[in-house]
């Protein structure tokens, strides 16, 4: 019987010749990875283990991106733990401010993680490398502290679901709406404790950073990691930056899952996730009139440089409505560089967009763009719980970031076909 | 293990932001994020959560960030044991990992009302609701996460593995 991209990847880091889904077995780590607010947790629970030395000072990353710049003493106390840390370990994976950006746009972006890498991170969204072709899953402090130690992890391989999207894009469509249908589709436990396979014409055409987007939500169906196979845009992106050896991992033809789905792309439309849950989708046809104050373009999901340029496409010539603050994040420092040398900052700054350093902040509702009691906003982000943005009577719509600019300047959410 | 106390039950997908809201995460001490677990469900809750108490709810409790604060929180508001019909997959593992005890059984929560009085072997996964007079079974840990839970978490099993290696 063949095997799946997945199971696959874990039965090379186990050193088995395969692995069935069900199966417990401990996985050897090529790279660990934590933040400012899983961190300290994870350094105290090290310390208990009473090893002197993290496994490999190469392989764990730790990045300050979640309350960072420091909004406050107590934040600032967190991150100089996780400073402290990486110095007297000496990390190589550490990136101060200034050096830093959001995990998740950042280690793809430095070559850090590769295909067929297996990776944790105790950050729920470490399920984005699997757009490289890597294993890539989310889990708590306690378990990288342990992985720091060893270098291992134990899992349980997952059963796959296998995702086919066919057809061509239309215009203003991506990743992000590729996801949002999908979670609408199946729930935010449709994929609870399994492998989700993207494949398809559709994801074949779509860019990397699209991918990323996509492999980055599959946390919000429920999913313990999830994967599009290499193709020859997987290659070019990764050969600008990989420094080390990666092997390329496709699944078997026989390869056995759990479900089989296929979608017409052609036919999904932008998408936006309403409160409280991302799997409460609407086509942007189906909206409605839905007034809003605040907009955020960024994240881990879609604060990348065709994020930043597809935003500026809609805004370029338009203003942000008086009503509503636009904040623009790009997602790392080299993001940020580019928007600026493409003239995307003019843009921005033309429309009355505040723009900033690279930061988790608005995301979680950690800092820079809170929102007050009874206030609505449209962001790029990935989750639209209560009270994730600030106050827990306000509200979190999900988009792509050409919905998202087009509703900064309708102040309300709105079709980028509107204005663009 | 034994635990007995009353049950205060909710609904499905209970996430990570309302079961420790982000502004509190500037911080990881436990005593702090005792006092805000579930704030933004029920702001009532650490008032009327009395130690040893039981939580139980729906499908996917835990569902979102990876926060280990979140099953922190919970255990220091004094929660002894969380029963749901499943856990979302990181909470499931942090949970055991930090030695927060936890059990799957959907028919034990259909029977549970808040209020109840629960009592939950979690050597047996025998969950008897004393109110009601019903006793269920919930499905038996596989022996390795049963070892990580007898070795006290993962910390003291991953102790306990690699002075076996030595």
């Amino acid at each position: 019987m063949g095997m799946t991209i997945t199971e696959k990847i874990l039965a090379f880091h186990a050193g088995k010749d395969s692995v069935k889904p069900g199966e417990l077995i401990d996985v050897s780590l090529d790279l660990v990875l934590s933040n400012d607010v899983t961190a300290p947790i994870a350094i105290k629970e090290f310390e208990k283990i009473g090893v002197d030395r993290v496994f490999d000072k190469d392989k764990v990353a730790l990045v300050p991106d979640h309350y960072t710049p420091n909004k406050d003493i107590k934040s600032a106390e967190q991150a100089k733990i996780m400073r402290g840390f990486a110095r007297a370990q000496k990390i190589t994976n550490y990136f101060e401010i200034g050096r830093m950006g959001v995990e998740h746009a950042l280690l793809p972006e430095l070559g850090l993680v590769l295909p067929g890498d297996a990776i944790i991170g105790a950050d729920s969204h470490t399920c984005t490398y699997g757009a490289l072709g890597a294993f890539s899953t989310g889990v708590g402090s306690t378990d990288v502290a342990a992985a720091m130690a060893t270098g291992k992890v134990w899992l349980k391989v997952p059963p796959t679901m296998k995702f086919i999207f066919d057809g061509e894009l239309g215009q203003w469509v991506g990743g992000k709406d590729l996801i949002l249908y999908l979670i609408g589709k199946i729930g935010v436990d449709g994929a609870l404790y399994k492998a989700m396979e993207f494949s398809g014409s559709a994801i074949c055409n779509l860019s990397m950073d699209g991918r990323f987007a996509m492999a980055n939500m599959a946390i919000e169906a429920g999913g313990k990691n999830g994967i599009i196979a290499p193709d020859d845009i997987t290659l070019s992106y990764v050969k600008e930056r990989a420094e080390r050896d990666y092997k390329v991992y496709e699944s078997d033809d026989d390869a056995e899952y759990e479900e089989v789905f296929k979608f017409d792309a052609s036919s999904i439309e932008p998408q936006v996730a309403f409160p409280h849950l991302p799997s409460n989708t609407r086509g942007i046809s189906e909206v409605g009139e839905v007034k809003i104050d605040q907009v955020v373009i960024g994240s881990c999901t879609n604060g990348r440089i065709e994020d930043m340029a597809e935003a500026a496409k809609v805004l370029k010539g338009n203003k942000v409505h008086r009503d509503v603050r636009l904040i623009v994040i790009p997602a790392t420092q080299a993001i940020y560089r580019q928007a600026m040398a493409e003239g995307l900052f003019d843009i921005f700054l033309d429309s009355e967009a505040a723009v900033s350093t690279p930061t988790c902040g608005p995301c979680l509702g950690g800092h820079m763009g809170i929102l007050a009691k009874g206030e609505r906003a449209v962001a790029t982000t990935n989750r639209n719980f209560v009270g994730r943005m600030g106050h827990p009577e306000s509200e979190v719509y999900l988009s792509n970031p050409s919905v998202a600019a087009a509703s900064a300047i309708m102040g309300r959410i709105a079709s980028p076909s509107e204005v663009a | 293990m034994i635990y007995q106390g009353h049950a205060h039950k909710y609904g499905r997908d209970i996430d990570t932001d309302v079961i420790i809201p982000a502004r509190y995460l500037n911080t990881s001490d436990p005593i702090e994020l005792g006092k805000h677990a579930m704030e933004d469900l029920d702001g009532e809750f650490v008032n009327k959560v009395k130690a040893g108490d039981i939580l139980a709810a729906e499908e996917n409790f835990g569902c979102g960030s990876s926060r280990e604060h979140a099953p922190i929180a919970i255990k220091a508001a004094g929660v002894s044991v969380v029963l749901a019909k499943s856990f979302a997959r990181i909470f499931y593992r942090n949970a055991i990992n930090m030695g927060l005890p936890i059990l799957e059984s959907a028919e034990a929560v259909d029977a549970i009302e808040t209020g109840d009085e629960v009592k939950v072997d979690t050597d047996t996964g025998e969950i008897t609701n004393l109110t009601k007079g019903l006793t269920f079974k919930a499905a038996p840990f596989p022996p390795f996460i049963q070892d990580i839970i007898t070795s006290g978490g993962l910390i003291n099993y991953t102790k306990k593995t690699l002075k076996a290696r030595r």
